[in-house]
């Protein structure tokens, strides 16, 4: 089973995306910060990050960006989320190695799909 | 023993002869072919330095001090070789200036001040005519030495002999003559007399040979050689003594000074050195020549002395007469004339220049200035006042000779007379200070050198003239002994107790002290006129100046040419005046019309002329004078100077204002500073808000798809996901509402609705809306209040809000269970104070300002979330000032924050 962590601090977008995942048929795990994050990938590496750019002591870029420093952990997948729509926002995620971005509010959807496909091996 | 007539003849006979020279040089001169335009003349003309007392007395000076005669003629060696300089500066200056003597340089530099010409003139005369005796006298003595020798008695009789054998008034009638002759040959003082400067390099000549002839006779015909001689004089113990240099003891250095200034401050030795100097560049070779000249003059100075003290029993024969004594005890007379009539060239020189420098003084800085402003209307009305002049300067003549002579014959004998040589150097040397302090620094004004000058002359009187007076029995000698009142600080010879120095030397050190520190500190506190302060920028900076001087373009306007030269011919004569306006016609290229306007140019060069003739003082009145008739004149040149001082200001303002551009454009930047992090700002807000409706937003749009797409949720779920989105609906609506009240309040569109408010009733009523929450995560809440408190003008409804936002966060922060918050309400003197106070983790010291700034948010110490939208205090903070109060927090980090609120009571408000 494909495992998938989500690294957010609203409690009720934690909810809807362990909601979602779930029925997807990932293993979620989640986590409230940037250094929860890290210990559960250090614990173990998942396939895919949903990670939330404005989280507490560690953001979302330096989690990013430590995740990519470490090339055991560079087949995991990483998808930014982020309640900021600025270009240059993005631009950095992508620069620092995130896979992709997406900015909130989100489509379930859409979110779900292109997690699926990715996870498939599409 | 020489028969009387032949010395009458020959001394008439080289008498005869100066005339002669004199005449030819002066004929030469004007047939255009000088002869004195030469620097070995110059330089032989300044010995006249070498007067009768050096010709006569350096001998006895050498028997009573040794060496101690050698400053006098170290002092003006060291200022040729060494402060040749300073003579250049002098001599520049009064080239430019065209200054007719050392009164008139003075008086130039500091404002043409005719008060310190007149102070000038009045020293060099009290301080020199006794000197002029003096040389009388010793032309008396010495005819009276060779005329009678062996029998010496008669030499000290020479003040009581008959008119008509009295060498003496022949000798000054004489020297009258050939001075009016050949010192007032002309209208313009600055204008060389070559006849009289060549006849004082003649006598230059004439007392060197002499002197050395009469060196030479001692000390290879009486005895074998320098060797013999010092040799005898050593074995003797009168004389081993003066062999070295104890003798002299302190006074070297003072001596040697005061010969040095001397040399620019003696009348005399600034007429030869400064007045006649016909070429800049004869300084060159009268650096070394007359240094050497002072050198050879005193290489047998010391032979003689000890060949008279070896030859003569002690007392027969007065040390200063050695010189004609020891050829005539050895039988030469041959040759004791020939030193008579040395040591008369040396005393005629010396009368001859300082008469001349003196009647310059008189005429031109004390008798034309108070002739000029007493009797001003009576002299506008002669045509000519050239013969005036002329006249004054030769009565002047006379006056001084005449009472040389007098001087001579009352107080001939007497010590004050004696002892004037070196006296008369320290009243010159009061000079100093102002000349040399004036040439080089621009800060000597007129009053700080009339102030030094006149401090040093009293203080010279003092310490020399009065006791001299003693000395001689016209005063009493306790006044020396014991100082005046028996006051003995006040002693003349030990003023302030300072003792080890001669009379001469303590005088000095005395008077120049003052001189000096008056000088300088009345300068420095004083105020210098403009006057003063262009001449002395014009002295200081000649060499800067140089060329330029000439076209300062000070004066232009509405003079005539004709008026100008109307009064030019008047101090000139017509020819000199003519001379003068063609030749500066032809130095300019073009035709001087006399209905023309004088320019600038002209009326300075005019000024010039006149000053040569009158002085720099008087020819300044003159010329301000004539042209203020005209309606211009002083007033313009202070116009003119008042505009530089305009312009000056103008240009202190310019500056100002360029500092007050620079501040402001330094304001602007940082005012554009402001602007631009306000945008920022702005631009952070918005990205702010953005983020905060987004993330409820974000759970909203989530649940309602998922109920969307799960029609198969169970109901537990189902209602879970409703609520969530009903919460955060609500959060967002108040965000909103927030994000409006804020932008109300600091816009001033807030609707307050104001009424009496009864504060203790809003915190009970924020308390019980809040109490729920509380119990529902375990936090103790109290509220201390008293019975009764005073009413307070508000918005009921915003003040119910912002309580209820103070308890919000209290109870966000504290720990669930054993958190506690209290809510207390106290009454100051005009305000009530509300206080919510939570236990916990506080709030870091650098936080405990920025809490209250918009979407600063605060994140909870364990979990790192934030608690709140981040607009709640600012917008607390927006109510409590606008009510007039005040809102703050005090916090220990890890002891809780306590917040307050102040707000003022009804009463008080209306007085506020």
């Amino acid at each position: 089973m494909k495992s998938i962590l989500v690294v957010e601090d609203e409690p009720n977008i934690v909810l809807s995306l362990q909601f979602l995942m779930k029925k997807a048929g990932f293993e979620v795990r989640v986590a409230n910060d940037g250094e929860e994050a890290l210990a559960l990938v250090q614990d173990r590496a998942p396939d895919l990050i949903l990670l939330d750019v404005m989280i507490p002591k560690r953001d979302g870029f330096d989690v990013c960006q430590t995740i990519r420093a470490n090339s055991d952990w560079k087949d995991v997948y990483i998808i930014l989320l982020t309640a900021k729509g600025r270009e240059v926002d993005r631009e950095k995620g992508i620069a620092l190695g995130a896979n992709d971005y997406v900015t909130k509010p989100f489509s379930t959807r859409d979110l779900t799909e292109k997690v699926k496909q990715i996870l498939s091996g599409g | 023993m020489l028969p009387g007539w032949l010395i009458v003849v020959t001394s008439f006979g080289y008498l005869s002869l100066l005339f002669a020279i004199a005449y030819f040089a002066d004929r030469r001169g004007r047939q255009g072919h000088p002869v004195v335009n030469n620097p070995t003349v110059y330089a032989l003309s300044i010995a006249v330095y070498c007067t009768a007392w050096t010709f006569y007395g350096s001998v006895g000076r050498a028997v009573s001090s040794g060496a101690g005669f050698l400053p006098i003629y170290l002092g003006p060696t060291l200022m040729f070789a060494l402060g040749w300089v300073v003579i250049r500066k002098i001599l520049r200056i009064s080239k430019v200036h065209r200054t007719t003597s050392i009164a008139d340089f003075i008086a130039s530099r500091y404002g043409k001040s005719h008060l310190l010409g007149g102070l000038v003139t009045i020293i060099a005369v009290v301080g020199i005519m006794p000197y002029i005796a003096l040389q009388l006298k010793a032309v008396a003595s010495s005819f009276t030495v060779v005329l009678h020798y062996p029998d010496l008695s008669g030499a000290a009789a020479v003040t009581s002999l008959s008119p008509l054998r009295d060498t003496a008034l022949w000798v000054a009638a004489l020297m009258a003559a050939f001075s009016i002759l050949f010192g007032t040959r002309h209208i313009d003082a600055t204008e060389h007399h070559q006849g009289m400067v060549l006849a004082i390099a003649f006598e230059s000549v004439v007392k060197l040979v002499a002197f050395t002839a009469v060196g030479l006779f001692v000390t290879y015909g009486i005895f074998d050689g320098f060797g013999d001689l010092f040799t005898q004089a050593a074995a003797d113990p009168r004389i081993a003594p003066l062999l070295t240099l104890a003798p002299a003891g302190n006074d070297w250095l003072p001596l040697t000074g005061l010969a040095m200034i001397t040399m620019v401050c003696l009348p005399r030795q600034f007429q030869v050195t400064v007045v006649e100097n016909v070429e800049e560049s004869h300084l060159n070779k009268a650096i070394w020549l007359f240094p050497l000249y002072l050198f050879l003059i005193n290489v047998f100075v010391l032979p003689i002395a000890f060949a008279g003290l070896l030859r003569f029993p002690l007392g027969t024969v007065d040390h200063d007469m050695f010189v004609l004594a020891l050829p005539m005890a050895e039988a030469s007379p041959g040759l004791a004339l020939l030193a008579f009539v040395g040591g008369l060239s040396a005393a005629t020189g010396m009368v001859i220049v300082e008469t001349v420098a003196l009647s310059t003084m008189l005429c031109n800085d004390l008798v034309m200035p108070m002739l000029l402003r007493f009797a001003w209307l009576h002299l506008a009305e002669h045509k000519d006042l050239s013969g005036l002049l002329l006249t004054i300067r030769r009565t002047a003549i006379i006056i001084i000779l005449a009472m040389g002579y007098l001087f001579f014959r009352f107080i001939g004998e007497s010590y004050a007379l004696v002892a004037i040589g070196l006296m008369s150097f320290a009243a010159a040397a009061q000079f100093g200070p102002a000349i040399i302090g004036g040439i080089y620094w621009k800060g000597g004004s007129r009053r700080g050198a009339l102030a030094g000058i006149s401090a040093g002359f009293l203080v010279w009187i003092y310490t020399l003239l009065l006791p001299s007076f003693a000395r001689s029995d016209w005063l009493p000698m306790s006044f020396i002994e014991s100082g005046p009142w028996g006051i003995e600080l006040l002693k003349p010879y030990a003023l302030l107790g300072l003792t080890g120095f001669s009379s001469v030397s303590h005088s000095l050190i005395w008077s120049l002290f003052f001189n000096v520190a008056i000088f300088v500190g009345v300068s420095l506190l004083d105020r210098q006129s403009t006057i003063e302060r262009i001449q002395a920028a014009l002295f200081v900076d000649i060499f800067r100046h140089a060329g330029s001087s000439t076209s300062t373009g000070l004066l232009h306007g509405r003079v005539s040419i004709g008026d100008l030269r109307a009064m030019a011919e008047r101090f000139l004569g017509r020819d000199r005046a003519r001379d003068a306006f063609s030749e500066y016609a032809r130095r300019r290229g073009r035709n001087i019309e006399p209905g023309g306007q004088a320019d600038g140019e002209l009326v300075q060069f005019v000024e010039r002329r006149l000053s040569g003739a009158i002085g720099a003082a008087s020819a300044r009145v003159m010329i301000a004078s004539t042209v203020k008739g005209e309606g211009v004149g002083f007033e313009e040149i202070m116009q003119i100077l008042d505009e530089t001082s305009q312009v000056l200001e103008y240009s202190r303002q310019l500056e100002q204002k360029s500092r007050e551009l620079e501040k402001a454009s330094g304001d602007l930047k940082a005012a554009n500073a402001r602007l631009t992090e306000l945008d920022r700002m702005k631009d952070d807000f918005l990205s702010t808000v953005t983020h905060e409706l987004r993330t409820p937003l974000t759970s909203i749009r989530s649940f309602s798809e998922i109920l969307h797409d799960s029609p198969d949720l169970e109901l537990g779920e189902r209602q879970q996901f409703l609520t969530i989105i009903i919460r955060e609906s609500e959060r967002l609506t108040r965000l909103i509402n927030q994000v409006l009240d804020l932008s109300r309040i600091e816009s001033g569109r807030m609707k307050w609705v104001m009424t009496e408010v009864d504060l203790v009733e809003v915190v009970e009523h924020a308390v019980a809306s809040m109490r729920h929450l509380f119990e529902e995560k375990q936090v103790g809440l109290k509220v201390f209040k008293p019975e009764v408190v005073p009413m307070v003008r508000a918005d009921r409804d915003q003040l119910i809000q912002l309580v209820i936002n103070l308890l919000s966060n209290a109870q966000k922060f504290v720990p669930s269970g054993t958190g506690e918050v209290a809510v207390e309400v106290t009454c100051g003197r005009n305000t009530l104070l509300v206080s919510v106070a939570d236990n916990g983790p506080g709030i870091p010291y650098h936080e405990q300002d920025k809490i209250f700034e918009r979407f600063h948010q605060v994140r909870s110490g364990k979990t790192g979330n934030p608690l709140g939208s981040g607009l709640g205090l600012a917008i607390c903070r927006g109510i409590v000032e606008h009510l007039g109060g005040r809102l703050w927090v005090e916090s220990t980090p890890g002891y809780g924050a306590t917040f307050f609120f102040s707000l003022p009571v009804i009463g008080a408000e209306a007085h506020a």
